[in-house]
């Protein structure tokens, strides 16, 4: 029999039935004759609570509420690549060519998935193999770069009794059929259902040992972070949250995206729509759009599904990591989450905490970045999740409760810092204030695929910026002029590897995504441009000559000036250092 | 719908409970009779939350002169509606869009809620086409694209207005294009001088035709100015993407908006977060702010110019704060330049157009703006530097470059900054001011220019 209710009372995104019923914790529901969906979120023997999520109005007290004994889910199966959803997985395109309208109406019934789109299907089961949880039975080519392997659902075990051809099917139709172990059938198809709020199931988490490059200098070489890491960028408006995740979800080495805009502008997701359907990927060459998927739950979208957008993303992430992809979520922003669960909460008049944030908060936040991780799937293969969170702090202070507790669950922080935005430093990533605990893990890594010197190189450039702000202290008070040679050499380094080296122009086609050699090279001309000098300044040379040539302005335009496919370049620019070297020896020595 | 209910149960700041009722929805309209003492008078209300038969009602022109037994209240079935045309031009409405002009009201079928929805992205189309406002910190800096929604963060008695003028003034789409802008102007708790600035503006500028004005004064009821910009925006969104025209919504202002929601929300006994304000402030804002752009299939756009009062100069309060990280940027208006006498004041460092980078450079504006909007943005930050070191060590202990600096920055705020209040800027001549600003630095020090642009344009000037 089917469960319902009756609405007593509504307020904003929340609605309530008065009395005792049946409905179960977190069980998606239909609300009105719209069928509106929502989730119930708090029971008592005199009120069950419910959240909405769509717009409300319109809803009277003594409209129907139907239960559907299902926990909020989504459905995985081929045709996630290449798309776009709102917080609730529900295709944005589909709802605008069925309403026919630009805007997004309330209570529109799609389907998440093409239920009429063939799928051209390659068996990878016969009859008599005995499967198990995550077994591969289907390949299907979802799009260009991506083989969607179908696999056996969590908690089934059984030996193919029958199976189609290979051909076209829909995700609906059975392709196999099980037998179980107490002999009963069970159909298998393309499409498994799973609730967004649980984790899918693993063998187990492995240690973290590979980096996710990223093309981005800072990232890689001063913070990187690991594949199955966790990241947060905060930092206040302006400061290039957005920009650095566009970023990272362009370049990174990550097999697939699934970037969550949650509670962000409209039209930044128009404009990834639009610039990832033309971009091609570095590794395939296909359009950027074929590995990803995008979520988008705009900031004027109803704010409960705000809530759910982070964990539909985060369970189409672990779907794909199942099949042994490596994935990379990009949340913008956590803090769009956080301010949904206070906006909900207050509605419920529950105790804040700080700053009028529920105290569950803290706990909410650790179980969504705990979700990432380097895993051993339940089929064998390896898996990864990272996720990448922006968080917005309120007035740019990173002291408010999102960040400070996103910090404690995160390995990596990225602070993106005011004064460099304003001075149209970007990436604005304060280079004194963020870390990364990978750094340690990843050491082994960076020696035997990247350069033995790699990871010494980073420190020395990490150790000559820490020396320069200290100087700046001095600078700020006394001026630069008074400082001794050697100090000032060392201003001078640290301002080449700031603008040559950290900053990095998203718009120049071969700055804006660095591979990893180039970067070690670019950090050993420096620091042998930075061993010459100071042999120069130990033979009390003053810094003004060696000023006075141009190789520092040189070095700075490297990132321009060699592309990234012509890295032989660097022995030329080696040459130039020794010929200026001699050059100011021999006039002044 | 024609039953009419007697009495009401509680009556507290601005909003009213109503019990016994039937059939009322959440979000519904309402209309008070209230039998006073100075005669009949009617007013709307609003339900904002429901229970059984227990409705709460925010009463948008305040619940003044209302009493238990004086007020009958008839649900209208339906949420708060606006009647448009294109006939809405020239007008001029009330905070909840009732004409005030003693020209009549606007007859027509179209009606349409003024909630609006949201727009799907899919649908939207990405704004590339820069509006030029003749203004070089604008033009050159913070340039602004059509459909963008680009707020004004002001304080009190900073030219604020005069600087919406002058934009509404100047503002031509890009030169070859012969399509008209036209204005729906919003003003929530402004002053009447205020809008009898903009007014007169108009008139002068012989625009008044092109106008839609939509008028909540500082001393109308405080709950109206909760649905002033939301009607203002139906307005637009019908005006842009129906009507295909190119609208410009001056909304103004954005701070006693948020003041009246926190009034409202006190009233409800809602639970605080920052300094009073409700928890859904962002929400309220998004669904303001994200009625801009523009969409598929339809010419017209909606470009938002809010304006906004940071209270105390304080960019980090809730309002400023939450507004930029909805908008596209921010054009920052600053009390120590205004000191100096620059206008308009416009500190360039904290102002930003997010959107800028897609529609300017070659093809839209000139190839090396990027380059020297990034040249000066990073030159001007050096010099607060220097600056902060001359106040400590004195301006001629610094050296020659620091020096520099000084001068590039003196000569940045009274060029390049400053102008006119009819001057109207080219494109060209805010670039060619920039260069040769940047003249007066080293050439060394030009370090976000790339070679070739810097080769091609530093020996013209």
């Amino acid at each position: 029999m089917e469960k319902t209710g009756k609405i007593y009372g509504i307020n904003g995104p929340v609605i309530y039935i008065k009395g005792k019923t049946d409905f179960i914790m977190g069980e998606m529901v239909y609300v009105s004759e719209e069928r509106l969906v929502g989730e119930v979120i708090s029971l008592t023997t005199k009120m069950t609570t419910i959240q909405v999520y769509e717009d409300t109005m319109g809803l009277k007290p003594g409209d129907m509420v139907y239960g559907t004994n299902q926990a909020l889910f989504v459905t995985l199966a081929p045709g996630i690549l290449h798309n776009i959803f709102d917080g609730i997985e529900r295709p944005l395109k589909s709802i605008a060519e069925d309403s026919n309208s630009v805007y997004i109406n309330r209570g529109i019934s799609v389907d998440a998935l093409d239920k009429n789109k063939k799928w051209d299907t390659t068996m990878q089961v016969k009859v008599g193999d005995t499967v198990f949880p995550g077994t591969v039975i289907a390949h299907v080519p979802e799009t260009k770069s991506i083989i969607h392997k179908v696999m056996v659902p969590p908690g089934t075990v059984g030996v193919v009794s029958e199976i189609k051809e290979d051909g076209a099917y829909t995700i609906d139709e059975e392709i196999v059929v099980l037998t179980l172990d107490d002999g009963t059938k069970k159909s298998l198809t393309m499409t498994q259902i799973w609730p967004i709020r649980v984790p899918r199931p693993v063998n187990a988490r492995q240690s973290v040992t590979k980096p996710l490059v990223t093309g981005q200098r800072i990232l890689d070489t001063l913070f990187p972070i690991a594949k199955g890491g966790t990241a947060c960028v905060p930092g206040g408006f302006g400061t290039g949250k957005t920009m650095t995740q566009h970023q990272i979800a362009k370049w990174s080495d990550a097999d697939i995206i699934v970037y969550i805009g949650c509670g962000e502008r409209g039209n930044e997701m128009t404009q990834v729509l639009e610039d990832f359907s033309k971009l091609p990927d570095p590794k395939t060459g296909n359009t950027l759009m074929d590995r990803t998927t995008l979520i988008a739950n705009t900031s004027n979208m109803p704010v409960a599904a705000r809530e759910a957008s982070i964990y539909t993303g985060i369970t189409l992430a672990e779907y794909y990591r199942d099949m042994g992809y490596h994935v990379a979520i990009m949340a913008d922003s956590t803090s769009r989450w956080a301010e949904a669960l206070r906006e909900l909460s207050g509605r419920l008049e529950e105790m804040p905490a700080e700053e009028g944030f529920p105290a569950y908060m803290a706990s909410k936040l650790s179980a969504f970045y705990e979700r990432a991780g380097y895993f051993e799937n339940l089929n064998g293969t390896e898996g990864s999740v990272s996720i990448i969170g922006a968080v917005s702090p309120q007035g740019g202070d990173f002291s408010e409760p999102v960040t400070q507790n996103t910090k404690r669950f995160v390995r990596c922080f990225w602070g993106l810092d005011k004064s460099l935005a304003y001075a149209r430093h970007f990436p604005a990533i304060h280079w004194l204030t963020s870390y990364s605990e990978y750094a340690g893990d990843l050491t082994k890594w960076y020696e035997d695929y990247v350069g033995e010197d790699f990871v010494k190189c980073r420190n020395k450039i990490l150790a000559i910026l820490n020396t320069e702000s200290n100087l700046q202290e001095i600078v700020k008070l006394i001026g630069q002029d008074v400082l001794p040679d050697d100090q000032k050499l060392t201003l001078e380094i640290a301002k080449v590897i700031r603008l040559g080296f950290l900053q990095q122009n998203a718009f120049h086609k071969d700055d804006t995504c660095v591979p990893l050699k180039k970067q070690l090279k670019m950090m050993q001309i420096i620091l042998y441009l930075y061993e010459k000098c100071k042999e120069l300044i130990g033979m009390n040379m003053p810094m003004s000559i060696l000023k006075s040539e141009d190789i520092f302005e040189r070095i700075i335009a490297i990132k321009y000036d060699v592309p990234n496919d012509k890295l032989k370049m660097f022995a030329d620019y080696k040459i130039a250092i020794d010929n200026f070297y001699n050059k100011i020896m021999e006039t002044n020595a | 719908m024609s039953v009419s209910y007697l009495g009401l149960s509680e009556i507290n700041g601005p909003l009213v409970v109503l019990e016994g009722v039937e059939n009322a929805s959440f979000d519904e309209i309402v209309e008070f009779t209230v039998e006073g003492i100075y005669g009949k008078e009617k007013k709307l209300g609003r339900i904002i939350e429901i229970y059984e038969d227990k409705a709460v009602i925010q009463v948008f022109e305040g619940t003044e002169s209302m009493s238990l037994t004086n007020t009958h209240t008839k649900l209208t079935g339906h949420p708060m509606e606006i009647a448009l045309s294109e006939e809405i031009l020239g007008r001029t409405f009330d905070g909840v869009g009732r004409p005030i002009d003693n020209i009549g009201p606007i007859v027509s079928d179209i009606k349409r809620d003024v909630n609006g929805k949201p727009l799907n992205p899919t649908e939207r189309e990405y704004p590339r086409n820069y509006i030029r406002t003749g203004i070089s910190a604008i033009d050159g800096l913070v340039t602004l694209i059509r459909g963008q929604k680009l707020p004004i963060f002001s304080g009190n008695g900073l030219p604020h207005d005069k600087l919406a003028a002058q934009i509404v003034k100047q503002a031509s789409l890009s030169e070859d294009s012969d399509e008209e802008l036209v204005i729906v102007f919003a003003a929530m708790g402004v002053k009447a001088d205020v809008a009898d600035f903009f007014r007169r503006t108009f008139e002068e500028n012989r625009v008044l035709d092109h106008v839609a004005i939509f008028l909540n004064l500082a001393n109308d009821p405080v709950v109206e100015r909760l649905i002033t910009p939301k009607v203002a925006l139906t307005a637009a969104e019908y005006l842009a993407f129906e009507c295909g025209k190119q609208v410009l919504v001056i909304l103004t202002d954005m701070t006693s908006y948020a003041e009246a929601l926190r009034e409202v929300s006190s009233s409800k006994g809602e639970i605080p977060s920052r300094k009073g304000y409700p928890g859904y402030l962002y929400s309220e804002f998004a669904s303001i702010y994200e009625r801009a752009g523009i969409v598929n299939n339809s010419k017209g756009s909606v470009t938002q110019l809010p304006i906004l009062s940071m209270p105390n100069d304080d960019i980090t309060h809730p309002i400023p704060d939450l507004t930029g990280y909805i908008t596209e940027g921010q054009i920052v208006l600053d009390r120590a330049l205004q000191g100096q006498n620059i206008y308009p004041p416009i500190n360039v460092l904290p102002s930003l157009s997010r959107l800028m980078k897609d529609g300017i450079g070659a093809g839209f504006t000139r190839e090396d703006h990027q380059d020297v909007a990034n040249q000066l943005f990073s030159s001007y930050a050096r010099v607060s530097d220097a600056r902060a070191l001359a106040s400590v060590i004195g301006e001629d202990e610094l050296s020659l470059t620091d020096k520099k600096y000084l001068e590039f920055g003196k000569a940045f705020e009274e060029q390049f900054v400053s102008q006119e209040e009819y001057e109207n800027r080219t494109i060209e001549t805010t670039l060619d001011i920039g260069w040769s600003l940047l003249h007066i630095l080293p050439k060394e020090e030009l370090d976000r220019i790339d070679t070739k642009i810097l080769e091609k344009y530093y020996n013209r000037y």
